[in-house]
C-alpha cells in the first residue's frame, strides 16, 4: 500500500469524475460491460474481507446485494418522486447518493443479524447457514406484494454512470485495504489463522467477525443498488443462489485475501461470458472448463504467488 | 500490591460425571516462577485452561489482582494481564513474525475502524509507536531477521520463541506457558530455561509453567506444586518435591 493512502485516494476520485465525461464516446454495449465490471469488483472486494481475509465462508452476499438493490429502487421510485417533484440533475443525483446510502445501512443491519449465528458456526455450517439466508431474503421479495412480488420493481430510473460506479470501486477497494492495513485490522487475519489464539490474545473475536460482516454487507448492499440503477428492473430471482456463487468465484479464483487478484478476476469473470457470445450455447460450457483449468493450475488464486499457507496445527 | 497476584480458592471444574480438577488452592506471588507438574490427564492444562478462560469453574473463584474472573471471557482476561502460549504452537501462520507481534499490541490500541478509514495524525503516530515497539521486542529475543518471514517458515524452537514474545507484546502481569521444552533437544532446553529466567526478570512478570520435563522444571522453578487426578498431592520447593514420597509415588517413579 502507498505511503499516501487519502492522497492516493482523492486523486483516484478525480480521476473517476474526469473519465466520466468522456464516456458519452462509448458504445452503450461497451459501457454496460464497464459498469458491469464495477459493480462486480464493488461486491468481490467486499466479500473478500468477510471470506478471504477474515475466513467466515459466505455463501449470502446475493441476499445483501438484494436488501440494497430493493431498498435503493424503492427509494428511487416511491420516496424521490414525491420530496422533490421537480428536481434538476443535481438533486436527483443527490438523491440516488442518498438512496444507495439507504440501501447499504439496510443491509448492513441484515449482516449484523447473519453475523449472529456466525459467532456460533464455522466453516460449512456458517456457509449452509448464509446460504439459507440468501435464499430467505429471496423468497421475501417474492411474497412481498408492493414490492412487485415475483415480477420485481420496473422503471427504476437509469441513474447508475461511470462516474458512481468508478465513486463506489475506488471507496470499497480503499475502505478494505485500508482497513486491514492497519494495526487493528490485523487483527480480521488473526482471526482467520487461529481464533483460539487470536482470543488468547485479547482479540475480541465476536467484534471483529460482525465488523467484517457489516462492512461486507453495506457494499454489497450499495452494488446492489448500483446494478438496480443500471438494469432499471430487479427481481428476486437476478439474486439467487448462483448469484452468490459467481462472487464465490472471484473471490477464490483472485485468491483469497488478495484484493488485487480478486479485482483482475472480477474483471476477467465479467468480460469472458460476453467474449464467448458469438459461440452461444457452448459458451457456458467452456466458461466452466476455463474455470476448471485455472482452479486446477492455480489453485491458490490467478495473482497469489505465495502457496497458500498451511492450515494451523490442531491436534 | 500486597497479596497473591493470582489465587484459585478451592475450584472444582467436572464434565459430566467427570471431576477433572477438584477443591484445587493455589496462588502464585508477584514476579514468582511457579511450576505446575503432574502425569498425564491430571488435569495440568485444564487448569490453564480455567485461569484463562476457556472453561469456567463449576464451583470455587479465580482472583486475579484482586479481582474476579472466573466469569470473564479469554479476551477480556488477557486484557487483565495474563498471557499464555500452546502445548502445540497456535502462531498465526499466514502472518509475517512482525504481524504475529503486532496482532498482541491489539489491546493497547486507541485506533479502531474510523481510525483506519480515516488515517489522520494520531492514527500514523500510533502505527509508528506500535511498529518501534514491535521490533524493540523482536531485537531482544533475536527474531528481528525473521521480521518479514511467514511464522510457518520459522524453525521449530523460533516458533516456540516467538509465541512467547507475542504473549509479552499483550504486555502480561503473568505468563502461561504449557509445555514449552515439548520436542526440545538437550541444547534447546538449556536455552528455554535461560529465556524464560530472563524474561521473568526483564519483564518483572510471574510465570506459571507446565512442563513434563523434571530437568526444566526442577531447575528453574521457585515452587512447584504437583497434581494427580485433578488433586493437588503436594507443593513446595524442588528439593522438597523431589523427595516427597507421593510424588515419587504418582510421579516421578523410584
Amino acid at each position: 500500500m502507498l505511503h499516501r493512502p487519502k492522497t492516493l485516494l482523492i486523486f483516484a476520485l478525480a480521476l473517476a469524475f474526469g473519465a466520466s465525461l468522456l464516456t458519452p464516446q462509448l458504445n452503450p454495449y461497451h459501457l454496460d460491460v464497464i459498469l458491469t465490471i464495477g459493480i462486480n469488483i464493488v461486491l468481490a472486494v467486499s466479500l473478500n474481507l468477510l471470506n478471504g481475509y477474515t475466513g467466515q465462508f459466505s455463501l449470502g452476499h446475493a441476499g445483501f446485494m438484494a436488501i440494497g438493490a430493493y431498498g435503493s429502487a424503492a427509494f428511487s421510485l416511491f420516496a424521490t418522486p414525491v420530496l422533490f417533484p421537480h428536481a434538476n440533475a443535481w438533486v436527483t443525483h443527490a438523491c440516488f447518493f442518498f438512496a444507495l446510502l439507504l440501501g447499504g445501512f439496510i443491509a448492513a443491519g441484515a449482516g449484523i443479524i447473519v453475523g449472529a449465528p456466525s459467532l456460533r458456526l464455522k466453516g460449512d455450517y456458517l456457509a449452509i447457514v448464509t446460504l439459507g439466508f440468501g435464499e430467505i431474503i429471496r423468497v421475501i421479495f417474492r411474497n412481498v406484494d408492493s414490492l412487485g412480488g415475483a415480477l420485481g420493481l420496473n422503471g427504476i430510473p437509469f441513474y447508475t454512470n461511470f462516474f458512481w460506479v468508478a465513486f463506489w470501486v475506488i471507496i470499497t477497494i480503499y475502505m478494505v485495504l485500508a482497513l486491514v492495513h492497519s494495526s487493528f485490522g490485523r487483527g480480521f487475519l488473526a482471526v482467520r489463522d487461529d481464533e483460539v489464539a487470536a482470543e488468547a490474545m485479547g482479540i475480541n473475536t465476536t467484534r471483529y467477525k460482525i465488523i467484517a460482516f457489516v462492512v461486507s454487507a453495506f457494499f454489497a448492499g450499495i452494488a446492489g443498488g448500483l446494478y438496480g440503477h443500471l438494469k432499471s428492473s430487479i427481481d428476486p430471482k437476478g439474486f439467487d443462489f448462483m448469484r452468490s456463487i459467481e462472487i464465490v468465484v472471484m473471490v477464490i479464483l483472485g485468491g483469497m485475501a488478495n484484493t488485487r487478484g480478486v479485482i483482475v478476476a472480477a474483471i476477467l469473470l465479467t468480460i469472458l461470458p460476453e467474449i464467448l457470445r458469438p459461440i452461444a450455447e457452448y459458451r457456458m460450457v467452456i466458461y466452466s472448463l476455463l474455470l476448471i483449468i485455472l482452479m486446477l493450475t492455480r489453485p491458490q488464486g490467478l495473482f497469489s504467488f505465495r502457496a497458500r499457507p498451511q492450515p494451523p496445527n490442531r491436534a | 500490591m500486597n497479596g497473591p497476584l493470582l489465587k484459585l480458592d478451592t475450584c472444582t471444574i467436572r464434565f459430566g460425571g467427570l471431576t477433572a480438577v477438584s477443591n484445587l488452592d493455589f496462588h502464585i506471588q508477584p514476579n514468582e516462577l511457579v511450576g505446575l507438574i503432574g502425569p498425564n490427564g491430571a488435569g495440568k492444562t485444564t487448569v490453564f485452561n480455567l485461569i484463562t478462560g476457556v472453561y469456567q469453574p463449576t464451583e470455587g473463584r479465580i482472583e486475579f489482582a484482586g479481582q474476579p474472573i472466573s466469569c470473564m471471557q479469554p479476551y477480556q482476561i488477557t486484557g487483565h494481564g495474563i498471557a499464555r502460549t500452546f502445548q502445540n504452537i497456535r502462531l498465526f501462520p499466514s502472518l509475517t513474525v512482525f504481524d504475529n507481534v503486532r496482532v498482541a499490541f491489539h489491546l493497547h490500541l486507541l485506533s479502531g475502524v474510523s481510525h483506519a478509514w480515516w488515517r489522520g495524525k494520531a492514527f500514523a503516530q500510533e502505527e509508528k509507536e506500535i511498529s518501534d515497539q514491535v521490533i524493540d521486542l523482536l531485537r531482544i529475543f533475536n527474531l528481528e531477521n525473521h521480521r518479514h518471514t511467514h511464522a510457518n517458515n520459522l524453525p521449530y524452537g523460533d516458533q516456540r520463541r516467538l509465541e512467547i514474545v507475542r504473549a509479552l507484546a499483550t504486555r502480561p502481569k503473568m505468563l502461561l506457558l504449557d509445555e514449552p521444552a515439548a520436542g526440545m533437544n538437550a541444547t534447546e532446553k538449556v536455552e528455554l530455561m535461560n529465556l524464560i529466567q530472563f524474561v521473568k526478570d526483564k519483564f518483572k512478570i510471574s510465570v506459571l509453567l507446565v512442563e513434563h520435563d523434571m530437568q526444566v522444571v526442577m531447575g528453574i522453578c521457585q515452587r512447584i506444586a504437583v497434581l494427580d487426578y485433578g488433586i493437588k498431592i503436594a507443593e513446595g520447593p524442588p528439593d522438597q518435591i523431589r523427595s516427597d514420597p507421593k510424588v515419587i509415588e504418582a510421579y516421578l517413579g523410584e
